[in-house]
């Protein structure tokens, strides 16, 4: 049952034998997912295991070859506007025009999302990521470490609900990293539901409320955190990636 | 209508975009220059010769910088994936195709503006509505195809060479009917004779506009 | 299996007949010409040549409408067959035009409207073929062929139109013209059929391999992910 039942709005996600195709190559090989408001769910997996793959059909960048996917009780098919006005998404490549000034950015984005109070709110989301100083200046000059920081803002915008974070740490140094982690602990906006997706186990599994394996296409482990320690994951991670596995119990 | 709005958004981006790096803008002119300059070297005749084929080299200098600025389009939104950056946005694919159509439009009107007087200056030509209207119906059509195919092209190896061999096939009938109506323009025909020339740019404008907005989604998503 | 075999071996007897029957009524039957003399027969070659060689492109544009909707490989195989058959037709139009002109005008190429079309409708399918072949994927090459099918199949008329009206205004040599007698008429509607049966022949010929050589990929594709 699509549209906004009170039963599919407790689910901010909710895939159903999601399966797409390259041509003869099957990058998704059915994906059953449920994902709660306000859950940070972690994606691990290989290169090459569909990670990069199921964000971009969330993004609605995307079209699934098969399976059904709800986003807030929203079916993809027939109302991916809606859908993309409630999620933000960062990747290792920051969506920014390089001969474009920070406010230059902010602003054509916040146009394309019809966010209120424009001049606004793009204070506050730089303020939020700490680059006020760098408000005017073009973003090709900025290092990668702040655009990716700017990134993040500008996912923000317009208070998604969701957020998808394909690999955001890619290409990042260590204070970069810590930088990138604080602007996404953004409180004071409701609680978000966050997909991330890393190789990255240990800041996975601190982040995380609920963590999943992909390989080949599939979800080989899922797990909450709660009934979890870092050394029974790397061991998990290890064997579901060595050999294929169905769903463990 | 937020359609509108959100495509003046993106053509407007794209203007200040090339705004801030002249040197698209100036080298895109240069090179129209110098094309129309070699050009004359080629065929190195008389004033009535030079008369003669002064609408066929116009011509294809535009088609040639017309593929030079269509390539640039989308190349643009190819850095920092800034293409799916537009189609995570809450608009249809089509708003981005008629925004980024817009931006190339402008862009071109813009060196053809400039390039039109200089032009008529080195082959001792008198500029007119009729050139005017001819020049704009048919930079229309460039981008109309152009838009589309730059998407295309941009996702290929080899991005600069494959748009010129999808393009310029394409865009032959109303090269051919600029040609013509220009010749008879610069010669200070009346409309009526340029009216059947007119009627098939106008046609390939609308037919190629309908056309590109309803693939154009096919293009960009997988 | 069996079924396309027989339908296969049908439509190869079939195809073989007809043209042996079209050459026997172009070189035997058929009365020479007045004014142009023996070369005039290339005629009977010239336009079937061209007439399939567009229905090759229809085709093209029937099969990338229907993969861009309905997303099976099947008709992008379709297209693509088509296309690669329909390029060889074109350039035997430009080839068999080319030794029309040489006798009679003296010239390896005229601008003839007909011709110059044809030149273009080539130029169209290479665009075709080469942008499957630089795509970085093959299914984005299917997808991104699709799209050159439909515009290009749009544009052909729009070519013809404005290349005819352009050779009115500046007339030069022409190609064919004119009436046909009974017997020219029969011979070149023989020889329609003839090369439109060898076109479907060839077109079911490169799908058959096109599909044999997509199950080949699907199975080294399921082999190399571990049997399921």
């Amino acid at each position: 049952m699509e549209g906004t039942s009170p039963a599919s709005q407790a689910w901010a996600i909710q895939v159903q034998g999601l399966t797409k195709s390259f041509g003869n190559h099957l990058a998704l090989r059915g994906i059953d997912l449920e994902v709660r408001q306000g859950e940070f769910v972690v994606i691990f997996g290989p290169n090459g295991a569909g990670k990069t793959t199921l964000i971009k059909v969330l993004a609605t960048i995307m079209n699934p070859s098969s399976g059904r996917v709800l986003v807030n009780g929203l079916n993809l098919k027939n109302n991916a506007e809606e859908i993309r006005r409630r999620i933000g998404v960062v990747t290792h490549q920051t969506f920014l025009y390089g001969n474009l000034t920070t406010y230059e950015n902010l602003e054509f984005y916040s146009r394309m999302y019809d966010v209120p109070r424009l001049k606004e709110r793009i204070h506050e989301v730089v303020s939020m990521v700490g680059m006020t100083s760098r408000l005017y200046d073009r973003v090709g000059t900025l290092s990668r470490g702040m655009q990716q920081r700017l990134s993040i803002a500008r996912s923000l915008l317009h208070k998604p609900a969701i957020m998808l974070l394909d690999e955001p740490e890619m290409g990042l140094d260590q204070p970069a990293i810590s930088m990138l982690w604080k602007a996404l602990e953004i409180e004071g906006e409701g609680k978000r539901t966050i997909i991330l997706t890393t190789n990255n186990l240990e800041r996975g599994f601190e982040l995380g409320d609920c963590l999943l394996i992909l390989d080949k296409g599939k979800i080989v482990y899922q797990r909450s955190t709660q009934a979890l320690d870092l050394a029974d994951l790397k061991q998990a991670y290890q064997h579901s990636t060595r050999l294929e596995h169905e769903l463990l119990a | 209508m937020s359609f509108w709005r959100n495509v003046i958004a993106i053509t407007w981006k794209d203007a200040l975009s090339q705004m801030r790096t002249k040197e698209l803008v100036s080298s895109v002119l240069v090179f129209t220059l110098l094309v129309i300059v070699i050009f004359n070297f080629a065929f190195g005749a008389s004033q009535e010769t030079m008369r003669l084929v002064a609408p066929g080299i116009l011509w294809v200098t535009f088609a040639f910088a017309g593929v030079l600025s269509l390539n640039h389009s989308f190349i643009l939104e190819k850095e920092e994936g800034c293409l799916e950056g537009l189609m995570v946005c809450p608009i249809s694919r089509e708003v981005i195709y008629v925004g980024k159509m817009l931006g190339s439009l402008l862009f071109m009107l813009i060196i053809e503006a400039i390039a039109l007087p200089i032009f008529a200056f080195l082959f001792n030509l008198i500029l007119s509505l009729q050139l005017v209207v001819i020049t704009v119906l048919t930079t229309v059509g460039f981008v109309a195809v152009g838009t589309l195919f730059s998407a295309l092209a941009v996702n290929t190896r080899a991005r600069e060479m494959v748009l010129p061999i999808l393009f310029l096939p394409i865009v032959v009938p109303i090269i051919i009917c600029a040609v013509r109506a220009s010749g008879l323009a610069l010669s200070g025909e009346p409309w009526g004779s340029l009216s059947s020339w007119l009627q098939i740019i106008g046609a390939f404008d609308v037919i190629f506009l309908v056309v590109s907005f309803l693939i154009f989604a096919f293009v960009i998503e997988e | 299996m069996k079924q396309s075999h027989v339908f296969r071996s049908g439509l190869l007897g079939l195809s073989f007949i007809l043209l042996v029957v079209a050459l026997y009524l172009i070189f035997i039957y058929v009365p020479t010409e007045k004014t142009m003399g023996i070369v005039q027969r290339i005629f009977y070659f010239h336009v079937p040549v061209a007439w399939v060689a567009f229905l090759a492109f229809f085709i093209v544009f029937l099969g990338s409408i229907l993969y861009l909707w309905k997303r099976q490989s099947k008709w992008d195989v379709i297209a693509s067959s088509s296309a690669e058959v329909g390029i060889v037709f074109t350039t035997l139009v430009l080839i068999t035009g080319s030794i029309w002109a040489k006798p009679i005008w003296g010239v390896w190429w005229t601008w003839d409207a007909r011709l110059t079309t044809s030149l273009v409708l080539w130029l169209i399918y290479v665009a075709y073929l080469i942008v499957r072949s630089y795509a970085t994927e093959e299914q984005r090459g299917a997808r991104f062929a699709a799209i050159v099918g439909i515009v290009g199949f749009i544009d052909v008329p729009i070519v013809a139109l404005a290349i005819t009206l352009w050779r009115t205004q500046h007339p030069g040599p022409v190609i064919f013209q004119g009436g046909l007698a009974p017997p020219m008429l029969l011979t070149l509607l023989v020889c329609l059929a003839a090369f439109t049966t060898l076109y479907c022949l060839l077109l079911i010929q490169r799908v058959s391999m096109k599909n044999d050589e997509g199950e080949i990929k699907r199975l080294k594709e399921l082999c190399s992910w571990g049997c399921d």
